[in-house]
C-alpha cells in the first residue's frame, strides 16, 4: 500500500484509531484507578493523597502503599462480597444456560419464517431502558404488586408472597436481564450447525437424545462458553439489580464499591475493590478468549 | 418403465428370479407441499447389486435415497428391505448406512473416532472396535491419519474417511449420495475403482446417486435414469446407453444425434424418412406402423466421417464441417447437414499426424451401419 503525504498509510490509520480509542478511554482511566488504589484517603479536594512525588530526579518517587489491598483482605466484608458475587453470578449463569439453551435450540430449529420473529422477541426488551425494566419488576413482585394481587385474587394464596428484596428477586432480575446475552451467541452457534451431522449420527444408529449429547452439545461448546462469559462477567459486577431488587443482606461487590465511593467517600479503597474485581474477572476472560481463538482456528 | 432382463454378466443378480428382491420400493411418492419430488416409483434391487440412480439435480434421486436411509418418510407407498417393511422405521434402527454428499464428518472427533462412532452405538466391545477401525482405515489407506481431525485432511481424504465410517458397521446396504462429486477427475477415477474393489471384496448392496453418467456407467451394474420424480428407464449401462427407451434417456447419457421423421416402411428393415431429407434404415425394435412420427437416434461415435460418397444409399448424409474440437484421442466434428441439422461426430485420431485429413469447411459424408440407429417413438 502506498503511503500518504505524511508517510502514514490509510491502513495504519484504520488500525491505529481503535487502539487510540482504547488507550484514551480504557487504559487511561484504568491507570488512574490503579494509581488511586495505592493512595490514602484525605478529607480534601481531591479526597486522596498523592502517589508519586517529584523529588528532582529523573523518575518520580513512588509514595503509595498496598494498605488498601491489605485492608480488603483483613475485612471479611469484602471477601464475602466477592465470593457472594461470584456465587450469584455463577448460579445466574447456570440458570440462564438451562433456560437459554432450549430456547436457542428451538429458535435455531424453527422454520425460517418463524426464526426472525422469535429472535426479535429475544431482542425486544432492549428497546426499553434497562433501569426501567428492573424497576418494573419491583411493581410486579412487591407485596401489593401485580403478581401477589393476581394470586390472591385467584384464591391461590391468602398472604402476599415475600418475593422482593431477597435472593430470589436478585436471581430473577439477573436471569431476566442477561438471558438474551446467553441466547444470542448460542443461537448463532446452533443455527450454523450442519444438519447433515445429525442425520449422519442417526444413520450410524445413534438415537436422538444421544446425538444431542455426543454431537450437538460438544459442537455448541464455543457458544455455551461465549454466552456464559457474557452473562457471568457483567453479573459479577452488577450493581443496579442487587441495589433495586436485593435486600439488606444481598452482599454484592458492585454495591460495596458504590458504598465505598459515594457513601464513605473512600476513593482509594473503592479503587482497590475495583482493581481486585478486575483481576478476578481476568481469569474467565482469558478462558473466553482461549475458546474464541480455538473456535476461529477450527474453522480454517 | 421397461425393465429388461440383462444379458451382461455383471448384472447377473438382477436376472436371478429365485431370490426375492433385497430392496422393494412400492409405489412410493414423496411430496414437499405441492411439489412432487418422487412420483409413484416402484423399483426392485437385488442383493449385491451396484445400483445407480442417475438424473439431473432436482430429479428426485436424492429424495429416494434419503427415504431408503429413513431420513425422509414417503408420503405414499412402502419400502421393504430384506422383506421387512421399513417405511416408518427411524434411521437409527435400519440396517443401512449412508455416505453423505457433504461427508458430514463430525468435526470435533478424530478420524478414528468418526469411524468408530457407529460401532460405539452398537455397544461393541472396545477391543473389537479398535480392530474394526484399524481394518477400515487400512481399507481406505488412511492408517497414518487416525488421530487427525477432519479439518486437517484434504477433500479426497475426507471422502475416504466418510466411506470408511459408512462401511464400518458392515451394513448390508450402503447408500452413496454423489460420493465423488467433490473430487477432481484423477482422484475420482481412482476412487471409482476402489469402490468397485470394496464392493467385490465385502459383497454388499450399493445404491449410488449421481448426476454424472460416466460415474454411473463405470460403477453400476444397473442404472435407473430419473427425471421429474419418475424413473424413465432401468437397465445395465450398455442397455441404457445403446438402447435408450426415450428421448430424455438418449439425450442425458452422453451426446446423441436425433433425426425426426416418419416411418416409411416396416417390411424388412425399418425405414424412416427424416425431415432433414435422407432415408434411414434401422433394425426394428418395438411396434410401429407406417406413417408414425418417430425419431432416429445415432450416437456420435457410431458415425463414420469421410470425403468420399459412401456406397450405401441409406444412413448417408452430406454436409459441411462447421467446427472441429481436437481432444487428443478423439476429435469432435460438428457438421451442418444439407437439411440444416447440426450433427455431431466423434472420430478416433488413429494416425499420428499434424495435418488434418478433414478440415474446417470441408464437404463431408456421414454414414453409419443399420445397427447404429435407435428408434424413439415418444413425443418430443
Amino acid at each position: 500500500m502506498k503511503n500518504g503525504r505524511f508517510g502514514i498509510s490509510g491502513r495504519t490509520l484504520a488500525v491505529a484509531a481503535p487502539y487510540l480509542w482504547l488507550l484514551v478511554f480504557f487504559l487511561a482511566p484504568f491507570a488512574i484507578v490503579l494509581k488511586l488504589s495505592f493512595a490514602e484517603p484525605l478529607i480534601a479536594q481531591p479526597p486522596y493523597s498523592a502517589v508519586f512525588e517529584w523529588t528532582g530526579g529523573l523518575l518520580p518517587r513512588f509514595t503509595g502503599n498496598f494498605e488498601n489491598y491489605a485492608f480488603l483482605l483483613s475485612d471479611d466484608l469484602y471477601i464475602n462480597a466477592y465470593l457472594n458475587s461470584i456465587q450469584i453470578a455463577l448460579f445466574s449463569t447456570l440458570l440462564c444456560l438451562a433456560i437459554g439453551y432450549p430456547m436457542a435450540y428451538g429458535i435455531a430449529r424453527a422454520p425460517g419464517a418463524w426464526r426472525n420473529a422469535l429472535l426479535m422477541l429475544v431482542i425486544l426488551p432492549f428497546w426499553t431502558s434497562f433501569l426501567i425494566r428492573v424497576y418494573a419488576w419491583i411493581g410486579i413482585l412487591k407485596n401489593n404488586g401485580i403478581l401477589n394481587n393476581v394470586l390472591i385474587g385467584l384464591g391461590i394464596i391468602d398472604e402476599p408472597l415475600d418475593i422482593l428484596h431477597n435472593h430470589f428477586s436478585v436471581y430473577l432480575g439477573i436471569v431476566y436481564s442477561y438471558l438474551p446475552f446467553m441466547i444470542l451467541p448460542l443461537y448463532a452457534n446452533l443455527a450454523r450447525m450442519d444438519e447433515s451431522l445429525l442425520e449422519a449420527a442417526a444413520d450410524l444408529g445413534c438415537r436422538p437424545w444421544k446425538t444431542f449429547v455426543s454431537v450437538t452439545l460438544p459442537l455448541s461448546l464455543p457458544g455455551i462458553v461465549a454466552g456464559s462469559m457474557l452473562v457471568f462477567i457483567p453479573a459479577v459486577g452488577e450493581f443496579v439489580i442487587p441495589e433495586l431488587l436485593g435486600g439488606p443482606d444481598t452482599l454484592m461487590i458492585g454495591k460495596i464499591l458504590w458504598n465505598e465511593f459515594f457513601q464513605n467517600r473512600d476513593w482509594p479503597v473503592a479503587s482497590a475493590v475495583a482493581i481486585a474485581m478486575l483481576v478476578l474477572l481476568v481469569i474467565p476472560i482469558v478462558i473466553f478468549q482461549h475458546y474464541q481463538g480455538k473456535e476461529a482456528g477450527d474453522v480454517k | 418403465m421397461n425393465s429388461k432382463s440383462s444379458s451382461a454378466p455383471a448384472a447377473a443378480p438382477a436376472t436371478n428370479a429365485i431370490t426375492s428382491p433385497y430392496i422393494r420400493i412400492e409405489n412410493v411418492t414423496k411430496r414437499f407441499g405441492s411439489f412432487v419430488a418422487v412420483d409413484n416409483v416402484s423399483l426392485d434391487i437385488q442383493r449385491n447389486e451396484f445400483f445407480a440412480l442417475l438424473g439431473a439435480s432436482g430429479c428426485g434421486k436424492s429424495t429416494l435415497l434419503r427415504m431408503l436411509a429413513g431420513l425422509e418418510t414417503p408420503t405414499e407407498g412402502r419400502i421393504l428391505i430384506d422383506g421387512q417393511d421399513m417405511t416408518h422405521v427411524p434411521p437409527y434402527e435400519r440396517p443401512v448406512n449412508m455416505m453423505f454428499q457433504s461427508y458430514a464428518l463430525f468435526p470435533h472427533m478424530t478420524v478414528a473416532d468418526n469411524v468408530a462412532f457407529g460401532l460405539k452405538q452398537d455397544r461393541m466391545p472396545a477391543d473389537q472396535i479398535k480392530r474394526r477401525v484399524a481394518e477400515m482405515l487400512e481399507l481406505v489407506q488412511l492408517e497414518r491419519f487416525a488421530t487427525r481431525k477432519p479439518h486437517q485432511l484434504s477433500g479426497g481424504q475426507r471422502q475416504r474417511v466418510a466411506l470408511a465410517r459408512s462401511l464400518a458397521k458392515h451394513p448390508k446396504l450402503l447408500l452413496l449420495d454423489e460420493p465423488l462429486a467433490a473430487l477432481d477427475k484423477k482422484l475420482r477415477e481412482q476412487t471409482q475403482f476402489e469402490l468397485m474393489n470394496i464392493q467385490e471384496e465385502i459383497g454388499i448392496t450399493f445404491i449410488v446417486v449421481t448426476h454424472d453418467q460416466e460415474e454411473a456407467m463405470t460403477l453400476a451394474t444397473r442404472i435407473a435414469v430419473m427425471n421429474n420424480g419418475v424413473i424413465l428407464q432401468i437397465g445395465s449401462p450398455t442397455e441404457v446407453y445403446e438402447f435408450p427407451g426415450n428421448r430424455f434417456v438418449a439425450d442425458f447419457l452422453g451426446s446423441i444425434n436425433l433425426f425426426e421423421g416418419v416411418v416409411e416402411s416396416i417390411d424388412g428393415p425399418l425405414v424412416v424418412k427424416t425431415e432433414a431429407g435422407p432415408m434411414m434404415e434401422l433394425e426394428a425394435r418395438g411396434e410401429v406402423s407406417a406413417g408414425q412420427k418417430v425419431a432416429v437416434a445415432v450416437r456420435p461415435e457410431k458415425i463414420a466421417i469421410g470425403k468420399e460418397r459412401p456406397s450405401q444409399s441409406m444412413n448417408a448424409c452430406h454436409g459441411q464441417v462447421v467446427e472441429i474440437a481436437y481432444q487428443g484421442s478423439v476429435s469432435i466434428y460438428r457438421v451442418k447437414l444439407d437439411g440444416g441439422y447440426m450433427a455431431r461426430v466423434n472420430a478416433q485420431n488413429e494416425t499420428r499426424s499434424a495435418r488434418r485429413v478433414i478440415d474446417w469447411d470441408d464437404e463431408v459424408w456421414l454414414s453409419w451401419e443399420r445397427e447404429a440407429g435407435v428408434l424413439l417413438v415418444d413425443e418430443a
